[in-house]
């Protein structure tokens, strides 16, 4: 799992980050802001719903996304500014101080190539050793991350590898260089869970090898809470709370976070309570209305939600007295209102969607619980 | 195997099984290069399965990708034929009846998909897509519209929407449309084959309630297909829990997720991480090596064995019976109601 972070320095520094993207229907805002510092060793979870913008942080931060996209802010890799950077200057960076882990093993490996020459590729394009050292340390990787016999495995394809080594592979790879920050974006999603908690372990055990700090992205908040230190939650492109693991999960102070927490079957309950989703769906990113993007689906909304967004600022009990480890923050007028609330207190057990009007609420005699903020958000 | 020896006994209650599988097969020839394209082998997708699903009851099927199961439910539905074995569905027995009486029974059940992007017709109204089962039935006329408007409020949308296209709705609602088709012919069974894998967790959370209300509603039996346990766990009755084409355990649902017999199902359920930090940094995983064999080769015996944490610990004799005898699926001492294929079956708390 970790280390826990014994000094205050950063490794990497995430400032007002925002990403747009021009389309033909108007300027996507994919990214409205995240701030977030890493510390060494530490593993940062940003978990959020598709299109919530996390997969687009982290490739701004590698500077992987396309042309057309208009990034702005900051991203410091301790004293330097990656923002920026031509790709060749961005090359020396990626790979050797920052490393990323893909979802998709089957589309992050080159099928025409040995496993053994990947990830020696890798390892030649930051150090300048002989092909035959190259190829021992490409064996030592694969032993590293649990891979049965690695040196007959370097001669073979990527098809010849099933999902969960594949990915495995891909965490070898990212590993090569004893990177300071890993990124790894969705790194189990695609894989079955017993498999799943391999690539987990592997991927512990890659962080513990080389003392990296991590992001990890996930939608899986179950995965989240075994492995990170500290969570960010991510709502329509911006940071809607930063917390320790604890904090978010025990005593979350966004109503979304609540929401969510609420909206999972647990494996580990026996009598198993109604699930309270949060109705509706996430807004579009091309034309976001002032306030508070998640008001229209927000038990809690007021009026002031809809006319000013809030700022990501500390909770009660936080703030400047905490160590900044330890710092707790919401983006919600109402924060301190969500303290000390179950799910359930806030939202309803509805089996609605959204936009069904008041006047259709009878159904068939199915119980139907009036949703009181009187959302009638049109289907998109 | 008759339907009466090998019902459980807490279900005699329940009445008569609405579906009876029996010794189920689906195998997939594996063809040869070349112009002639002999059979050269089978993949063994679903073998020898049989389990019964009573009215009203929700039975989750389980396993990871390639065990089957979603094999065994199209099999089920005659969608594709199976191999050998029975499959009886209110006394008929579906793999013997010809075309016109599987559609006569296809109004008592039908089939909700995992994905609302490719199970719907882009090209036609909601109303249509929703209308479609009534008039192929002949059950439209004059009152079809009201029956549509009906089916949309009872899944919650909103009826007025009827004569928008699937592309204006988010998945969650697709997902609903899929339902509100599926319940058309007022069915007695619905199988779901991974209903809410590809919606994200606040709007799945909302199709759950959903299944769980209508199933209150209208007595519905479910067949949920599914790999996420947390899901299966929240709705299901009784779980199957299947391992390359074969179930390796049946309980009521608790009693799967508290008293584990299967060495499969334990290393199943253990590699679930749970949202509760304190909890899941506590727990002790059960990580099992490798990954699944290949279904057109499976090994002899106890198709598990290859992988099985229980079975590195056990002696040569024991060893020799995993690998030449096949476990049965039968009663371990817990109940009738909770079987589990393996020689050495033992109780393990893994949550």
């Amino acid at each position: 799992m970790t280390q826990a972070a014994t000094t205050t320095e950063t490794v990497l520094s995430v400032r007002d980050l925002t990403v747009d993207f021009p389309t033909g229907d108007g300027v996507v805002h994919a990214v409205r802001g995240v701030s977030y510092d890493l510390r060494p060793g530490e593993v940062l979870g940003i978990v959020g719903e598709s299109g919530s913008g996390k997969s687009v942080t982290s490739m701004a931060v590698m500077g992987l996304l396309p042309k057309t996209a208009r990034v702005t802010g900051s991203v410091r890799f301790r004293d330097q500014e990656l923002l920026g950077l031509t790709d060749k200057e961005m090359t020396r960076i990626r790979g050797s101080k920052v490393a990323m882990i893909f979802q998709d093993p089957m589309t992050s490996l080159n099928p025409v190539y040995k496993i053994g020459y990947q990830l020696a590729e890798a390892v030649l394009a930051h150090n300048d050793m002989s092909r035959e050292a190259a190829r021992k340390r490409a064996v030592e990787l694969l032993e590293m991350v649990n891979i049965p016999q690695p040196d007959k495995r370097v001669e073979q394809y990527p098809h010849e590898f099933s999902g969960g080594m594949r990915q495995r592979v891909v965490i070898a790879i990212a590993m090569a260089n004893n990177p300071d920050v890993i990124i790894a974006d969705e790194p189990t999603t695609a894989l079955d869970v017993t498999v799943q908690a391999q690539v987990l372990e592997s991927l512990r055990a890659a962080q513990r090898e080389t003392g990296a700090a991590m992001v990890l992205i996930t939608h899986d908040l179950g995965v989240v809470a075994g492995q990170a230190d500290r969570v960010l939650v991510m709502y329509a492109g911006k940071p809607v709370e930063i917390g320790s693991v604890e904090d978010i999960y025990y005593n979350p102070r966004m109503p979304y976070t609540l929401g969510l927490l609420g909206s999972l079957p647990r494996l580990d309950k026996r009598e198993q309570q109604r699930l309270t989703p949060i109705q509706g769906s996430p807004p579009s990113l091309v034309n976001l209305p002032p306030g508070c993007p998640f008001t229209p689906r927000c038990p809690l909304a007021q009026d002031v939600c809809q006319s000013r967004e809030p700022d990501l600022e500390a909770v009660d009990g936080s703030g400047l007295g905490a160590s900044a480890t330890r710092v707790h923050l919401s983006a919600c007028h109402f924060k301190e209102q969500v303290a000390r609330q179950e799910p359930a207190d806030l939202f309803k057990a509805t089996a609605r969607d959204a936009d069904l009007p008041e006047e259709f609420g009878g159904g068939f005699g199915i119980e139907i619980v009036d949703n009181n903020n009187g959302t009638e958000d049109e289907a998109r | 195997m008759t339907t009466q020896a090998d019902r459980p006994a807490h279900a005699v209650d329940r009445g008569e099984p609405i579906l009876s599988v029996r010794n189920l097969v689906k195998e997939f020839p594996i063809r040869s290069r070349g112009l002639v394209r002999r059979t050269v082998g089978a993949v063994h997708a679903v073998s020898d399965v049989s389990f019964d699903l009573y009215p009203g009851e929700t039975l989750g099927l389980v396993g990871e990708s390639g065990c089957g199961k979603s094999t065994t439910s199209r099999a089920i539905l005659h969608l594709q034929p199976a191999t050998s074995g029975e499959v009886y569905f209110q006394g008929n027995d579906l793999t013997k009846i010809g075309k016109a009486r599987i559609r006569a029974l296809r109004r008592d059940m039908q089939l909700v998909f995992q994905d609302p992007y490719a199970s719907l017709n882009p090209r036609i109204t909601v109303n249509e897509i929703i209308a479609e089962p009534l008039k192929i039935h002949g059950l439209y006329g004059n009152t079809g519209q009201d029956t549509v408007n009906d089916l949309m409020q009872r899944v919650g949308l909103n009826p007025e929407h009827g004569n928008r296209f699937p592309h204006e709705f988010s998945g969650g609602q697709r997902q609903r449309i899929g339902i509100a088709r599926a319940l058309a012919l007022k069915p007695k069974m619905l199988v779901l084959d991974e209903p809410v894998s590809a919606l994200d967790v606040s709007i799945q959370a909302g199709v759950i309630n959903l299944l769980e209300d209508l199933q209150d509603e209208l007595g519905l039996a479910y067949l949920f297909v599914a790999h996420d346990l947390s899901v299966v766990r929240h709705i299901a009755d009784r779980v199957a829990v299947m391992y390359l084409g074969k179930i390796v355990e049946v309980a009521p649902s608790d009693e799967l997720f508290e008293r584990p017999l299967h060495p499969y199902t334990q290393a199943l359920i253990s590699a679930i991480p749970i949202p509760d930090p304190r909890r899941e940094r506590e727990r002790e995983r059960i990580l099992i090596q490798g990954d699944v064999p290949s279904p057109a080769n499976p090994p002899s015996g106890c198709r598990f064995r290859t992988r099985c944490p229980l079975f590195l610990t056990l002696s040569e004799a024991d060893q020799s019976k995993c690998v030449n005898e096949e476990p049965p699926l039968v009663a371990k001492g817990l109940g009738d109601a909770h079987t589990a294929a393996c020689h050495f079956a033992r109780v393990q708390e893994v949550l």
